[in-house]
């Protein structure tokens, strides 16, 4: 179906039942439990899961497909995001064209700087990628930022005032982002006992275009160019030798991988019409990065996974704080309650980078394959017998290249 | 290698399909308009907290989440009342918010807008807050103020002190207490003029963002309206931890004046490397060298220690003012946390009353009615002398205190001393002051 063998289609329509029901599948516990505090299932989080999955996805069309280690794609993200609010200070909120210009934009800007980078392979493409997302950083965050010249409106972020032109904006459409008329933030509630599930507008655009994204991922990866891309990955000097530049092939994927960083900040302004400078800063870059290797490079689902696991610890970890804690361990006596949130304190709250931290140590001693090598490993235990057919996909696991 | 079969039965399923897609959303929206956001609908409300806990600003977000806290206590009636009896309201009960307990939920904003955001958004999305209260950083306040008047809740800022929160930035659904650059300027110009003279030459360090660039921009129009000429103005990013690069040429400038437009771990770090050069022990142009930090906080204070020494600045309210309200206050705090508050802390503390006070006055919690009895409200009670809520741009008018550091402090919460109380007739402009023009209030929104 779709042009994809039986296995991705299966694969894909996991994918779409996943990013549908999510409202249901994130909400697990009743809204009274103590337990509703690991609920993920509100509308912010749940876009950001399928955005930061756009990210991941196209990360890993560079990453894992060539092994090239970009480390300023979030410069790319950012610039998709400032488009997209541009576009809804001079256009109007419908987020069509926000979204087609961060795409374009982002494609740009990768172009450009994927043709300085990738004249070098390995850590100098890695430093090179990372000086050019600190220089647009520093120059949306102050450079383009002053009051005589305000591109990016600094630290404030870049937002939308009630006398910005607007040119194409009508009489009586919605005065926040739309998708023709619907609201991206216009929410459904349904509650259903003691559970409430939110269906919101703004989600289900992004998991549609996220659906659309994964499924042009997976073309991508059973395309001859990505075959190419993987024998640039597997030896990139044995390409050479054979007559075959490589160049034009990586600048495609870095453009493209570019261009999906892109929709992926167009998206998140479209739910949240505001673009903020730390959007680029290198932590974002580390985070896509840590991303893929978390759920998987060079596997199709594993990114999608890895940015899920990062946001979830990111949004419900930190918001566990001392109160938590003591009420989770109140039926201890005191003493040991103290000393259970003593123990505690440091892995929530504001220490939940630790969490993670550790957690990303033991995936990559333990399963450098990432979550989806979690899964195999497990679905091999229970079949009981070697899957013949995994190395399609093991073949394609994450070394940089040279 | 892949197999492309595009057939025009698979083009009709594909476009079917995704045509399916985008037609849920249509449906899902329909029944979304009930009231507004939040209505609280059990026996408790929620207010949301959003202050910095992590980045230059956590001290200060610290504090204010110990005045929440106490607010939240008063207002449930638990505790000594504070404010509540000095108030000139009386419309507060002690039984929570018409009626309903009062809860909050907190969250880190880190001083960065988009994490902020995030937080905010998570509080109202997820724990159904109905208002949120905070800030300590413009660029935060604003972007928080933002998202708060799409999503249809009330935002009570906590520190802010741009002039652009209720100048060009400014929305229906938000409300500032604290002051802003401008009154600095206005309260500190005639004091320094008194102190140092008409004919000095003032070198600024400013925080490059949105409060950074009004509040010089405030100082040096006041500063160059008594005779001050303004020789340099620098701008540090938010995130600096060392300004020694940004004194050194302060010395060769010219200057006698260095005026520093930082706050939070900022002020301590540049206000530290100034002392470090040796700056307040030298002479130019035949006049004792001056540093002046217009917005002054005892939290920064403490964390400057001596170097603070003579050092002049402005603040919104101060724990050693003598008022009914502040002297309750004061205690109240200082029995449950053994600390004066700072005046983040007061800000944030009379916010949360404030609103709370709004929604009884109302009786409704929809943000367009608590909007409504904010606007043009006068009141007094609460620290700052007679204080009206001006209804052209949700900004508090009140008295602005001009503080020096203390030469021999008596303890380590007395470092400041109260210079001036500059009387609110002095700090006030017109809505439409070239330095808050631009903006539109826009309509309030009730949300959902």
């Amino acid at each position: 179906m779709l042009g994809l063998h039986k296995k991705d289609f299966n694969l894909l329509l996991i994918v779409v039942v996943l990013a549908m029901l999510a409202p249901f599948i994130l909400n697990p516990f009743p809204e009274n439990s103590g337990l509703a505090q690991f609920n993920a299932g509100y509308p912010d989080l749940m876009q950001k899961f399928v955005i930061f999955g756009i990210f991941a996805i196209g990360f890993n069309i560079l990453f894992g497909l060539t092994g090239y280690l970009s480390f300023g794609h979030a410069a790319f993200l950012g610039i998709g995001s400032y488009s997209c609010v541009w576009m809804f200070k001079l256009l109007g909120y419908s987020v069509v064209p926000g979204i087609l210009l961060s795409i374009v934009t982002s494609g740009i800007f990768a172009w450009l700087i994927g043709i300085i980078s990738l004249r070098r392979s390995g850590i100098y493409f890695s430093i090179l990628t990372l000086a050019f997302a600190q220089m647009s950083f520093a120059l949306c965050y102050s450079v383009l930022s002053n009051p005589k010249f305000n591109l990016t409106n600094g630290e404030t972020g870049l937002q939308v005032y009630n006398n910005d032109p607007q040119y194409f904006r009508g009489e009586g459409s919605p005065n926040v982002p739309h998708f023709f008329g619907m609201e991206m933030n216009a929410t459904h509630k349904m509650e259903l006992g003691g559970w409430l599930f939110q269906f919101n507008t703004g989600y289900y655009l992004c998991a549609v275009i996220m659906v659309l994204a994964f499924y042009l991922s997976i073309r991508i990866f059973r395309s001859p160019f990505g075959m190419m891309l993987r024998a640039i990955k597997s030896n990139n000097t044995r390409m050479n030798y054979t007559g075959l530049n490589a160049r034009p092939y990586t600048l495609a994927a870095f453009v493209i991988s570019g261009m999906y960083a892109g929709l992926a900040g167009g998206l998140l302004s479209a739910v949240d019409p505001l673009a903020g400078a730390e959007r680029m800063q290198w932590t974002a870059s580390g985070e896509v990065v840590l991303m893929t290797i978390l759920g998987g490079a060079g596997t199709l689902i594993g990114p999608v996974l890895g940015s899920g696991l990062i946001k979830y610890f990111e949004n419900i970890f930190s918001k566990i704080n001392d109160n938590v804690l003591h009420s989770w361990f109140s039926f201890m006596p005191d003493g040991i309650e103290d000393l259970m949130v003593t123990l505690i304190h440091p892995f929530v709250g504001k220490g939940w980078h630790l969490t993670l931290g550790v957690l990303f140590m033991l995936i990559v001693i333990f399963l450098p394959g990432g979550l989806v090598e979690g899964g195999q490993r497990i679905k091999r235990l229970i079949s009981g017998k070697k899957a013949a057919d995994e190395t399609e996909d093991e073949a394609t696991q994450s070394t940089p290249a040279e | 290698m892949s197999k492309s079969n595009l057939t025009r039965r698979g083009l009709l399923k594909t476009s079917a399909i995704a045509g399916g897609g985008l037609m849920l959303p249509t449906y899902l929206r329909a029944a979304a308009h009930s009231g507004f956001t939040n209505a609280p609908t059990g026996d408790t409300v929620t207010l949301g907290f959003n202050v910095p806990q992590t980045g230059p600003y956590a001290e200060e977000g610290l504090d204010e989440l110990r005045a929440q806290e106490l607010a939240v206590e008063h207002l449930n009636g638990e505790g000594d009342g504070g404010m509540m009896s000095t108030f000139s309201s009386k419309a507060l009960q002690g039984n929570g918010i018409l009626g309903k307990k009062v809860t909050f939920v907190t969250g880190d904003t880190q001083t960065k807008s988009d994490a902020a955001r995030a937080s905010a958004k998570s509080m109202i999305e997820k724990d159904g807050a109905i208002m949120i209260n905070g800030g300590s950083s413009s660029g935060v306040a604003i972007a928080v103020q933002g998202l708060c008047q799409e999503a249809g809740v009330i935002f009570m800022a906590g520190l802010t002190h741009s002039n652009d929160t209720t100048g060009k930035d400014k929305k229906a659904n938000g409300f500032r207490h604290f002051f802003n650059g401008y009154m600095s300027g206005a309260a500190l110009a005639p004091v320094l003029e008194k102190e140092y003279g008409k004919d000095r030459r003032a070198y600024h360090l400013t925080a490059d963002y949105t409060w950074g660039w009004t509040q010089q921009e405030s100082i040096a129009a006041a500063t160059e309206a008594v005779g001050w000429q303004t020789v340099e103005n620098v701008l540090t990013p938010l995130a600096s931890t060392d300004f020694s690069s940004y004194i050194a040429p302060v010395l060769n400038s010219g200057a006698d004046v260095l005026v520093l437009n930082h706050y939070g771990g900022n002020m301590v770090n540049s206000l530290s490397n100034a002392i470090e050069f040796d700056l307040l022990s030298k002479e130019v142009n035949g006049k004792n060298f001056e540093i002046v930090v217009p917005l002054y906080s005892e939290l920064m204070a403490a964390g400057a220690g001596e170097n603070v020494k003579g050092v002049i600045g402005s603040m919104n309210w101060n724990w050693q003012l003598t008022d009914e309200g502040s002297k309750a206050f004061t205690k109240s705090f200082g029995e449950k946390y053994g600390r004066p508050p700072s005046n983040s802390a007061h800000t944030c503390y009379v916010q949360t009353l404030l609103y709370a006070d709004a929604c009884e006055r109302a009786g409704t919690f929809n943000p367009c009615g608590v909007a409504e009895a904010l606007e043009g409200f006068e009141f007094d009670g609460l620290g700052n002398g007679p204080t009206l809520y001006r209804a052209e741009d949700h900004q508090c008018f009140k008295d602005v205190l001009v503080m020096k550091g203390k030469e021999n402090p008596s303890n380590q919460y007395d470092t400041l001393e109260i210079v001036e109380v500059t009387p609110r007739a002095q700090v006030e402009y017109a809505p439409d002051h070239p330095m808050f023009a631009g903006g539109d209030l826009g309509e309030c929104n009730p949300g959902a």
